[in-house]
């Protein structure tokens, strides 16, 4: 599996750790994961490094009752598609959030979790989950 | 580029097939097609064969050589195409192009998956290759999860209900129950659906396609040949493939597939046609969302009236649209084969060899195929020669 992978999780550190992700100066399109191509642009564009904002709204959400592998223990969770403050999209888990206020529209914020330790052997891969604010 | 034509058709009947390997059944497949297209196998210039995981499903790779050789037709080139569940779709693609090129007069084309050969959740982690691993598979996200999120997205911009949603699955077995290549032989109803239990919510299991082995077969000829030959044939008058981002999150909008609008509008502008003169379609129904989604974004309804539209029976058998005759994906879906049996029923059905399922003077008809949650769709409109 990818997630267990040593040199994946190391590589992943700024993107999984700090919402690094890039913004292109020619259009003003930020992407989350950092892109090698601005898909607007192509080669008129310029991407530079930045770190995403750390709040955002939910724009749809599940709860995942029946988890894949490396996920069984962990149901009920959600997940749900996030948009950043700057327009950026990403998915992520939604924790430490009562279920009722889970729902379409609602602010959320980032927060450093464990996200998976399939392999007992291996390193433990962490990263950002989202929380309801307010 | 030159007209093409499917000349033989052939299809396992799809389920869990304990007694057969993946070279059984694409044997099977494969020697029906033929059979049925009159050739003999020396006829046969080149193989594509789509299949999405048979690495994770059976440790094998190197599938079009191994079809080749199955089929005896060797030393023909025999390529493996790949796009996670329009695998089948996309090596039909491939096959009519070839033709359309002139580089071959006739070609096969296969799609295959033996799915059954591991664990569920080792299933899972097959299709799970057809996502984007590293930012949302590695969340926890499963596939069923991701078309979840469209659902949800669907039922809060435009008031479809989870009862509409279920009502895909009840259509789907009732006209499966017509079918005798069907995987499951058993009517369901729209309560049985709303109690199946929550696999991500909205979705719950009966909206969910299942874990299937099978294989199907069709043969593609230069159309002029066949018309010489005087076979009962079938025209692809459009072929439309198109991509997006493989991330569910990179997608412009959650309500729509992107891929499937823009497959349908290059393959109804090849065949000159529209969504009105559509007689039947197989659509690329993995979820009941998927479903809802599809009618909408090949025309035949408004983008957000998918769901009122099957309330109201408008795409049962032989209603406005017939959809799905064959009983679709709920009634089996192995993924590399899918989108090649979706041509073998619409063959059956242009041709009235339909059965009991037959669409009545159905003449145009439509195959739509999607890969993944939708970052790969194909569209394939045919005619009765």
């Amino acid at each position: 599996m990818t997630n267990g992978n040593l040199p994946l999780i190391w590589r992943k550190f700024p993107e999984r750790y700090l919402l690094q992700g890039n913004r292109c100066e020619t259009c003003g399109t930020c992407f989350f994961p950092a892109r090698q191509v601005c898909p607007n642009c192509r080669r008129k564009g310029k991407l530079v490094q930045m770190e995403m904002p750390r709040q955002g709204k939910i724009i749809t959400f599940t709860e995942v009752f029946t988890g894949p592998y490396g996920f069984e223990f962990e149901t009920p969770y959600f997940i749900a598609i996030i948009e950043l403050s700057n327009k950026a999209r990403l998915l992520s888990q939604v924790v430490d959030s009562p279920r009722e206020k889970i729902k379409i529209g609602a602010k959320v914020e980032k927060v450093f979790r464990k996200i998976s330790d399939i392999d007992p052997e291996g390193p433990i891969a962490y990263g950002y989950k989202f929380k309801v604010v307010g | 580029m030159r007209s093409v034509s499917i000349i033989g058709v052939g299809c396992t009947s799809f389920g869990e097939h304990w007694q057969k390997s993946l070279r059984e059944l694409v044997a099977e497949a494969g020697i029906q097609a033929v059979l049925t297209s009159g050739l003999v196998g020396k006829d046969i210039e080149a193989i594509y064969g789509g299949c999405m995981a048979s690495g994770r499903f059976i440790a094998q790779e190197h599938i079009g050589a191994l079809l080749a050789d199955q089929l005896g037709l060797n030393p023909i080139p025999s390529t493996r195409v790949e796009a996670a569940c329009a695998s089948g779709g996309v090596a039909l693609r491939s096959g009519f192009l070839s033709v359309a090129s002139g580089a071959y007069d006739i070609v096969a084309v296969g799609g295959v998956e033996k799915m059954t050969e591991v664990s569920t959740s080792e299933a899972a982690i097959a299709l799970g290759g057809a996502g984007d691993q590293e930012t949302e598979l590695f969340h926890g996200a499963s596939f069923p999860a991701l078309y979840a999120l469209m659902a949800r997205k669907h039922m809060h911009d435009f008031g479809t209900t989870e009862e509409q949603m279920a009502l895909c699955s009840v259509q789907a077995h009732k006209n499966g129950m017509l079918n005798p290549n069907s995987q499951f032989h058993k009517e369901i109803s729209v309560e049985e659906v709303m109690h199946s239990g929550y696999v991500a919510s909205p979705l719950k299991l009966l909206d969910c396609s299942p874990i299937t082995d099978g294989a199907a077969a069709v043969i593609l000829c230069e159309t002029e040949k066949a018309r010489k030959m005087g076979i009962p044939a079938v025209e692809i008058i459009g072929a439309g493939q198109a991509s997006d981002s493989l991330a569910l999150s990179g997608r412009k909008s959650l309500t729509e597939v992107a891929a499937t609008k823009k497959a349908a509008e290059i393959a109804y502008k090849q065949a000159n046609l529209g969504p009105k003169d559509i007689d039947v379609v197989e659509l690329h129904d993995c979820f009941s969302i998927a479903n809802i989604m599809a009618i909408e974004d090949l025309g035949f309804f408004k983008k957000g009236e998918g769901g009122k539209a099957l309330e109201q029976g408008k795409t049962a058998l032989n209603s406005e649209i017939s959809v799905n005759p064959s009983g679709g994906l709920k009634c089996g879906h192995p993924v590399g084969a899918t989108g090649v049996k979706q041509a073998v029923e619409i063959f059956e059905q242009l041709l009235g060899k339909a059965g009991k399922r037959q669409v009545k003077d159905a003449k145009i008809g439509l195959a739509h195929n999607v890969g993944g949650s939708g970052a790969t769709a194909v569209v394939h409109i045919m005619r009765r020669l």
